[in-house]
């Protein structure tokens, strides 16, 4: 199997990876928009989207009155509709950059989902195998030089619409991306001066970032969410500014500028804009987990590996310690976690009102690219302190 | 007018930060999920009509299944859309109703002009007009949304009288002249 794969053409690999994260991360953002306007639905005290329905499933009894209930399938309707409808063409548009716009935002979004670990497998001498589709050094570097090109759909969408309301969103998004984008690098600093200490391999991996929290003892098993605070702190407010969520969305602020950069769109290219967005979530969460709270460990201080043990000692079955059985563990739990951030974003967005646009300046420019600053020559202190050279 | 002067206390550090304040946010909402819901379900629940409301203005008869309007036409002239459109006729001879003055021979109102105002059940000197319960009515085209005599009769039904002013009447003529 693993040969057959193996002696694939590099471009047919790649075409397959390719299609698999488009086949994993569409449904994913669509299942979480119809995630989003449930869990807004529950948190305003309303039932939320309960009424499609597909007639063979209907004639199950209680199943299908609790799928309708839950709302399964205005996912389908949702993606139909879009699909289907026409598509508009405002004439007043730079039509090139009109329709480029929502396809270059899906271009980082799906790119630098190939460079985030998202599980991985245990080999006989309980070395830990990542599961990524792109195995670079670079690791965050990418993530974060790929992602951050994400803002020039905005802009692109902004100035092609011909509006003055989709151009104030662009305008305001890139904005927001710079001042957010310093605070957030600088907060991720701390990590990796902490695990490249001096005389190992200098690594930028985020699997590495992993295999670092998966260690035995009490500070090996550590987070760094309890080692930094003050850095998850800081990333995670970068991470809500970044994608362009509550309570920064202040591209699409649809209370004064109508509906943003994507004023102008309807149909398939602004439901595109929106699966980017969630994938960025996707990706930012998933990152986010990787950094601070463990990647695919399931809890502080219990490493995938020892969770693997006691499974086996408790059932002595051989297949709890096969490498797939491991690979599809790790993915679950790393998805469970993603997708609890994806409800915390959600979470925070109908909790809090959005930011004033000099509020959000302020708040990045003021206080949190300073907090990091400090917060860097805190952590390169101790470092150094605490470090020493081999 | 008295000026209160209020002294705020200025915010620390930490409410500075606006952290608690987003905590305590986040936590009613999250207590807020697990609440019952406060939606009404339109087409499977129905709101509770409250006595008195205004929905559509229906005719009604007695409970010996008389028509009670005698086509007086104070409603169409008090109807300030001009909803009620009227045509009087006479009561047919032979239909046991001769006592009564008169009926409508046709009685149309327009439900696309029609406000609820209630005027017509207010103004209508035999409480032969009510606005009852109906509030949701719908149609394709606009003839289907004007509401003509029989299908007046057919949403009104019958309300209680206390008055059966026209068996009065009839005993009254049976009677004869009383002087």
């Amino acid at each position: 199997m693993l040969d057959l794969w193996n002696n694939l053409h590099p471009l047919v690999q790649g075409l397959i990876k390719g299609l698999a994260v488009i086949l994993v991360i569409f449904p994913l953002a669509g299942a979480s928009s119809l995630a989003e306007r449930k869990v807004s639905a529950w948190m305003q005290g309303r039932p939320g989207p309960n009424r499609a329905m597909v007639p063979w499933i209907a004639w199950i009894p209680f199943l299908s009155t609790f799928l309708r209930r839950l709302g399964l399938f205005h996912l389908l309707a949702d993606g139909g509709k879009l699909l289907f409808k026409e598509e508009p063409l405002p004439g007043h548009v730079n039509k090139l950059y009109f329709i480029l716009a929502p396809v270059i935002a899906m271009m980082p979004a799906f790119t630098t989902v190939t460079v985030v670990p998202f599980g991985a497998y245990l080999t006989g001498s309980g070395e830990m195998v990542p599961l990524m589709l792109a195995n670079v050094d670079v690791g965050l570097l990418a993530v974060f030089a790929v992602s951050s090109l994400g803002v020039y759909s905005l802009i692109l969408a902004g100035w092609a619409s011909n509006s003055k309301y989709p151009f104030l969103g662009g305008v305001r998004a890139s904005a927001q991306l710079i001042s957010y984008e310093l605070s957030m690098t600088l907060s991720v600093v701390p990590v990796f001066l902490w695990i490249n200490a001096p005389g190992t391999a200098g690594t930028m991996s985020l699997a590495r970032v992993v295999e670092f929290q998966s260690q035995p003892g009490f500070w090996g098993g550590t987070w760094f969410v309890f080692l930094m605070p003050v850095s998850a702190f800081i990333f995670l407010v970068s991470l809500f500014a970044e994608t362009n969520r509550q309570p920064f969305d202040m591209a699409e602020s649809e209370a004064d500028l109508v509906g943003g950069f994507h004023t102008e769109f309807g149909a398939f290219k602004w439901s595109l804009f929106f699966v980017a967005e969630y994938s960025h979530m996707l990706v930012g969460s998933g990152v986010f987990i990787l950094l601070f709270l463990g990647g695919w460990n399931p809890l502080p201080w219990v490493s995938l590996a020892d969770l693997i043990g006691g499974l086996h000692r408790l059932t002595h079955a051989a297949a709890v310690v096969h490498p797939l059985f491991v690979g599809v563990l790790s993915i679950v739990i790393f998805l469970v976690k993603v997708l609890a951030m994806i409800f915390f974003f959600m979470w925070i967005r109908w909790t809090i009102p959005r930011f004033r646009y000099d509020q959000v300046m302020k708040l990045g420019w003021q206080r949190l690219l300073p907090l990091a600053i400090g917060n860097l020559v805190f952590y390169a202190l101790a470092i150094a302190f605490l470090q020493k050279p081999v | 007018m008295a000026v209160i002067p209020l002294t705020r206390k200025p915010l620390s550090l930490v409410e500075r930060t606006y952290v608690p304040a987003i905590l305590s946010g986040l936590k009613t909402t999250f207590k807020r999920m697990f609440r019952p819901n406060d939606t009404l379900e339109y087409p499977e629940q129905r709101p509770a009509i409250p006595p008195g409301y205004r929905g559509v203005p229906t005719l009604v008869k007695d409970p010996n299944g008389r028509e009670k309007c005698v086509s007086c036409q104070l409603c169409e002239f008090v109807c300030p859309p001009k909803a009620i459109r009227i045509t009087p006729g006479t009561v047919p001879e032979g239909s046991g109703r001769e006592h009564v003055e008169k009926a409508p021979q046709a009685f149309d109102i327009d439900m696309l002009r029609c406000i609820y105002c209630g005027l017509c059940q207010e103004v209508c000197p035999e409480e032969a007009i009510f606005l009852q319960n109906q509030y949701s009515l719908s149609g394709y085209t606009r003839e289907e949304l004007v509401n003509h005599k029989d299908r007046l009769y057919e949403l009104g039904g019958t309300l209680p009288d206390s008055h059966y002013k026209w068996d009065k009447k009839k005993a009254a003529a049976e009677a004869g002249p009383a002087h």
